[in-house]
Order: C-alpha cells, then sequence, then structure tokens
C-alpha cells in the first residue's frame, strides 16, 4: 500500500504496483465554450472551456471554472461541436489592410463619448 | 434576550456551525481526487464556501460571548460537536457524498431560508448574505443526482444504495433538540419538525426526477444523537486532522 504524507492518499489503500493506467487521448466528455458576461447590457466574452456530458452540467461547471474569481451576472456556454468555424488557410480572405476607410475605429471613440456623457449626464 | 432564550440561539447556532464545518472538511477530502478536473474544483469551491459560511456562525456565536471563532472550531474535543452523525460519515465512494451533498444541502438550504425571516437579526442577515451560494449548491447536487441516476444501470443503482445508505442518517439531522418551543415562540427558528416538511416536499421532485425511491415510512429509524455530542467513531479522527496544522502552532498568525 502507498504510504503518503497525504492522509487521504494513505486512506485509498492504493496498491504500490496499481494498474491504473491513463485514459486514451478523447476518451472524456466534450467541450463547451463559455461565454460570460460582466454586468448586464454588456457583451458576453468567450473566457475558455469547460468538459462536459451535457449543457446542463457545462453551466454548473463554467459557473465554478470562470464565475467564482470575478463578477459575473450571466453565463452561456456552448458545444463546441456546434460552433462552425473559418478555416485558417482561409485568412488571407480577411485581408481589408488596403481599406483602412472601412476601419471601425470611430465607433471605437464614440463609445468613449457615450460613456463620458452618461456619467456626466450631458 | 433572556437566557433561556440565549441558551436556545446557541444551541441552534452550534448545529449549525458544527454541520457546516464538519461537512466542509468531508467535502474537502475530495480535493485531488475528484472524478474530473472541472468537478473536483466545483466540490472543493463549495467544501471552502460551507467552512466560510461555519465561519459566520462561528462569529455570532463569538458574539453571545462563546469563545473566539479558531479556538472554538479547532480547540474542541469530538465529544462537544454538535453537528448530526450524518455529516461526519467517511466519504468512501463519489456515489454517496454526492447524495449526502443532495441530502444536506436542500436541509441546509430551507433552515436559512426560514433564518432569514428569524427574529435574531445576525443569523437573518447571515441567511440573507449567503442565499445564493447555497442556491448553487442545491442546483450543483440536483444536476447530479437527476444525470448520474439516469445514466446507466450501475450508476442508477448506486444512486439508489447512497441514498438508502444515507436515508435514516439524514432524518439524523432534524433531531429536535429541548430548546424547539423557546426557539418558536420566540421566532428564532420554526423547528425542526416544520423544517423535515418541507424538505421532504423539496428533495422528493428531484428524486421522482432520478427514479429514486425513498424507503418505505415504516422502515424509517432516524439516527439521532449528534445534537447532543454522540458521534460515531469517525468524527475523533476527522477533528484531529482538522486541528493537526492549527495545533502545530496556536498562536502562529495566517
Amino acid at each position: 500500500m502507498i504510504q503518503s504524507l497525504d492522509p487521504r492518499i494513505t486512506r485509498a489503500e492504493i496498491e504500490e504496483n496499481n494498474s491504473i493506467s491513463p485514459l486514451k487521448d478523447l476518451d472524456q466528455w466534450e467541450t463547451y465554450e463559455v461565454f460570460h458576461q460582466k454586468k448586464r447590457g454588456d457583451q458576453h466574452m468567450h473566457v475558455g472551456i469547460v468538459h462536459a456530458p451535457n449543457a446542463e452540467m457545462a453551466l454548473l461547471f463554467a459557473k465554478e471554472q470562470y464565475g467564482r474569481r470575478g463578477v459575473s451576472v450571466n453565463i452561456w456556454v456552448v458545444c463546441t461541436r456546434d460552433v462552425f468555424t473559418s478555416d485558417y488557410d482561409d485568412t488571407d480572405m480577411f485581408d481589408v489592410s488596403e481599406k483602412q476607410y472601412r476601419e471601425a475605429g470611430g465607433y471605437k471613440v464614440m463609445e468613449k463619448i457615450n460613456k463620458y456623457k452618461k456619467a456626466n449626464k450631458i | 434576550m433572556s437566557d433561556k432564550t440565549v441558551a436556545a440561539t446557541i444551541d441552534l447556532l452550534y448545529k449549525i456551525a458544527d454541520d457546516l464545518l464538519i461537512i466542509g472538511h468531508r467535502n474537502s477530502e475530495w480535493t485531488g481526487l475528484g472524478p474530473i478536473l472541472e468537478e473536483d474544483i466545483s466540490f472543493s469551491s463549495m467544501a471552502q464556501d460551507k467552512i466560510g459560511q461555519s465561519q459566520g456562525v462561528f462569529t455570532i456565536l463569538h458574539q453571545l460571548g462563546e469563545p473566539e471563532m479558531d479556538t472554538n472550531a479547532f480547540h474542541r474535543s469530538a465529544e462537544s460537536f454538535h453537528n448530526a452523525q450524518f455529516v461526519e460519515l467517511p466519504n468512501g465512494e463519489y456515489d454517496f457524498s454526492l447524495m449526502r451533498h443532495f441530502l444536506y444541502d436542500h436541509a441546509d438550504q430551507i433552515r436559512f431560508e426560514m433564518l432569514a425571516n428569524s427574529s435574531f437579526e445576525p443569523i437573518a442577515k447571515l441567511a440573507r448574505k449567503i442565499k445564493g451560494e447555497i442556491k448553487y449548491h442545491v442546483y450543483h447536487a440536483n444536476v447530479w443526482v437527476v444525470k448520474l441516476s439516469t445514466a446507466n444501470k450501475e450508476s442508477h443503482e448506486r444512486m439508489q444504495t447512497a441514498l438508502n445508505i444515507c436515508w435514516n442518517y439524514a432524518l439524523g439531522m432534524f433531531e429536535e433538540s429541548n430548546y424547539e418551543k423557546t426557539l418558536i415562540n420566540e421566532e428564532i427558528f420554526v423547528g425542526e419538525n416544520e423544517l423535515k416538511k418541507k424538505w421532504l416536499e423539496n428533495i422528493t421532485p428531484f428524486l421522482e426526477k432520478a427514479s429514486l425511491k425513498i424507503p418505505s415510512e415504516s422502515t424509517w429509524k432516524p439516527v439521532y444523537g449528534g445534537r447532543n455530542c454522540n458521534h460515531t467513531e469517525h468524527l475523533k479522527p476527522l477533528v484531529l486532522e482538522m486541528s493537526e496544522v492549527f495545533n502545530i502552532d496556536p498562536d502562529a498568525e495566517w
């Protein structure tokens, strides 16, 4: 039996030569993408993934993984399998580097202005 | 408050604080050994919440003239704990711990809901503060119990066996004290019987959803004793292990 400084391990009475082997790759639950919202009205932000057997349990785990250290008011979970993505080989499709007139930088400034107006009740 | 009311309140608070501290410690024994990483974190985090909640109750006890929190939690012998025997039982398999978590946390939630309207303001205030935390604990328990009980034959059988093992111990949580009348009359707490009634109402729909059968009422034999400091042989080693680090240097600053 394995004798450990951790009494829980000793109590588990594990054989010295135990036959427990690591799981095979992907021999586990599928993943869910987690999005959290810091305050009502904000956009949900992608924060990471959790493994879960269903959406309900994914929500359960997401709350502790991503909600325990910061403020959240709402969480979304989406099965990774259901996320339809573009291919990195197609990154060239998005090349707009020569079309700066399309850049939406102005929106960011407007956001700041609106926030300032709201805060100062202008 | 009259002396009798104070004594009744102290008795009630010890039950609550000791239940929370002991189940918090038991559940924390799963840390690092949980079935999967995400669940390990969730279960450990809830165990930590429980200890934190007990801290809240010990603080109120101290305000009522009882020893200081750390002393009270770590310097008491097992023979003076008021927790139900249910929460001191060793973990065994995860099915047992989950079932205990389900049965205990439903009772815990209702107890604090009732205490939120207590005439004793400090406990009412604490009850309102930890409401959200307990809500998650109960949600976690419900999801797991229903999921495992309906997953396959083996998991269903395991959960049913766990329920059978837990049942009479769980009923022991509602052991009445000599102060029931005082607590009820002074509107501090509505009493263990009311709590038990509501508990049965709350857990039944989830057990039905999980196709789990509550043992037939004619076989019910609540395991009492814990509230009067009678415990199984399992509490003493737990208390020693829990206070081991504290007792190396009781005056250490953390």
